[in-house]
């Protein structure tokens, strides 16, 4: 006989390791045949390929056409962290600052285009960005340009619209850490005679230190292996790392070398990912999307 | 309002303006009488719509589409629940490994995933079949609907579930009859989310597409590249009043859910 003593722990926690396993094993499975082993199985692929070899791996990091593609990658990937924190902060900071109906406007902007379809956004985008579109139109509206810049198919296109698809990632964990700074560390400081930009410099931004670095860690390793944006909106001149992989793959069939492009890519988002676990916590990004 | 204040509320309007301003203007040209998009609209007319509703090929793209994401809702929904009821009343190394493995799709880039399962299911003939997608989606949709159950059950007290037991209930009737009608509407919340992230989903998608079924996203993606007509900012119009109408039930269902919550501390 089992005893309700032996259900009752103390956390609540009270199921048999038997059952846990059992009723994670269909998740594991998913995420074994549909993530894991395809993963491994690729990976593999970019060393074992016909025999073992880290050729594929030479050419992609020696070559110098693909160590262009790769540090053109992380070049782009850079700028749009740089441009979305920007734009990011003072956002979040208002947030922070606003109540009622404010707020509610400020955070409906910033989440809703998460929840609207990327290629929606690409599309507006490339209607923007045209010849004649409204931009061009603008400009020579004002008389900032004569004749109409080729605005689209340019890093320019690609840096806009991805920023544009990330900047929830960077608002919202910017907006957590300001959230939980005491209001009473800015007013001591205002007390004590600090002036606005000094309060900010010596106060705000170092206490909002680990919501910035999450941020544009995000940010950053998420612009990596953007496919949609460059694909669609990007110089064929200016290729990134993922229309190179799509084109190993698909197109030029060197299954064993795109492989090595998806293993480079993949290894130094983990690693760096693991380096700055702590700070990235992707796990917080969950509550704050929904 | 003191001017550092007022310059402060003049930048964030205007990256508030940069948001919102593609999305604004796509909109509207739904409605354009003119046969390629134009800012702002020409004329006025539903015939965009009427194209997507009776052409054929957007017509099955979005069926296709639909059925992905309803079978998407599904597993993640069932799966994650279980999952996740285990995560937190067993708790222990397998909770943490659990945790673990649920981010990784979120870490590793979708092209990286994509091509993966290209070369996998190509290998063992899923490609082009709905259930290459299905499987690919719900990895990807998973840790959103987990989270969104998680958040749920960790309210619930277990000494619901343990005076059920107590009083005769199996463990599973006890899950069935106390605890599952009060993380129902998060359940059912994390599985529109899985259907709106499968739906909307367009890396995956365009690698596994097959050259007979196609997608709804796949779709756009080829009319983008070729050509870029009204029937886009139709599509649009449509996409973001069905991810509107999805948003609002999904905090719906959650409100309901908090107030069952606060009911069950009372």
């Amino acid at each position: 006989m089992r005893t309700i003593a032996r259900f009752l722990e103390p956390d609540g926690r009270f199921l048999s390791h038997g059952s846990v396993l059992l009723l994670m094993a269909p998740f594991f499975a998913l995420l074994l045949f549909a993530f894991l082993y395809p993963m491994i199985s690729i990976l593999s692929l970019s060393v074992l390929e016909p025999q073992p070899t880290l050729a594929n791996y030479e050419r992609a990091l020696l070559d110098p056409i693909f160590v262009g593609i790769l540090l053109r990658t992380l070049e782009i990937g850079l700028t749009v962290t740089v441009v979305a924190l920007l734009m990011a902060f003072p956002v979040a900071l208002l947030m922070a600052r606003s109540s009622g109906p404010k707020i509610v406007l400020i955070t409906a902007c910033i989440v809703l285009p998460l929840w609207s379809s990327v290629l929606v956004r690409t599309t507006a985008w490339a209607v923007l960005l045209q010849r004649n579109g409204l931009i061009n139109e603008t400009l020579q509206f004002l008389s900032i340009t004569d004749e109409p810049l080729k605005l689209l198919y340019t890093r320019t296109a690609v840096v806009l619209a991805m920023t544009h698809v990330l900047l929830p990632f960077m608002v919202l964990p910017i907006y957590g850490s300001l959230k939980s700074i005491p209001l009473n560390y800015d007013r001591a400081a205002e007390i004590m005679g600090a002036g606005p930009l000094r309060r900010l410099r010596e106060i705000t931004i170092p206490l909002a230190m680990p919501g910035i670095l999450s941020g544009s860690l995000m940010v950053f390793l998420m612009s990596l292996g953007y496919f949609i944006t460059p694909a669609l909106l990007g110089s064929p001149q200016e290729m990134m790392v993922s229309t190179l992989i799509s084109q190993q793959i698909t197109v030029l069939l060197d299954w064993p070398f795109g492989a090595a492009l998806v293993g480079v890519l993949t290894l130094f988002v983990l690693a760096v990912t693991l380096l700055f676990g702590k700070v990235a916590r992707f796990d917080r990004l969950m509550g704050a999307g929904a | 309002m003191n001017p550092r204040s007022l310059m402060l509320n003049a930048y964030v309007y205007a990256v508030l303006a940069f948001v919102m301003i593609p999305i604004l203007v796509i909109l509207p040209m739904a409605f354009s009488d003119t046969s390629y998009l134009t800012f702002p609209p020409r004329g006025f007319s539903l015939r965009w719509f009427q194209e997507f509703f009776t052409n054929g090929r957007w017509m099955a793209a979005a069926g296709f589409s639909f059925a992905i994401a309803f079978l998407v809702a599904i597993v993640t929904a069932v799966l994650g629940t279980m999952a996740t009821y285990a995560m937190v009343r067993g708790g222990g190394k397998l909770a943490s490994l659990f945790q673990a493995a649920l981010v990784l799709p979120i870490i590793v880039p979708h092209i990286a995933l994509a091509v993966a399962l290209y070369l996998f299911f190509q290998r063992i003939g899923l490609t082009g079949t709905i259930w290459a997608y299905v499987l690919a989606h719900s990895v990807i949709a998973m840790p959103f609907t987990v989270f969104t159950i998680a958040a749920a059950l960790s309210r619930i007290d277990p000494a619901l579930e343990n005076a059920a037991m107590s009083c005769g209930a199996t463990r599973f009737n006890a899950f069935r009859l106390v605890t599952l009608p009060n993380i129902l509407p998060n359940v059912l919340s994390g599985a529109l989310f899985a259907f709106i992230i499968s739906f909307d989903e367009p890396v995956i998608t365009y690698f596994l597409a097959g050259t007979r079924d196609k997608t709804l996203p796949r779709l756009m993606f080829e009319d983008i590249q070729m050509n870029i007509t009204p029937i886009l900012a139709a599509i649009a119009v449509l996409l973001t009043a069905l991810s509107v109408i999805v948003l609002l039930a999904a905090a719906a269902l959650r409100r309901l859910s908090q107030n069952r919550a606060a009911i069950t501390v009372e």
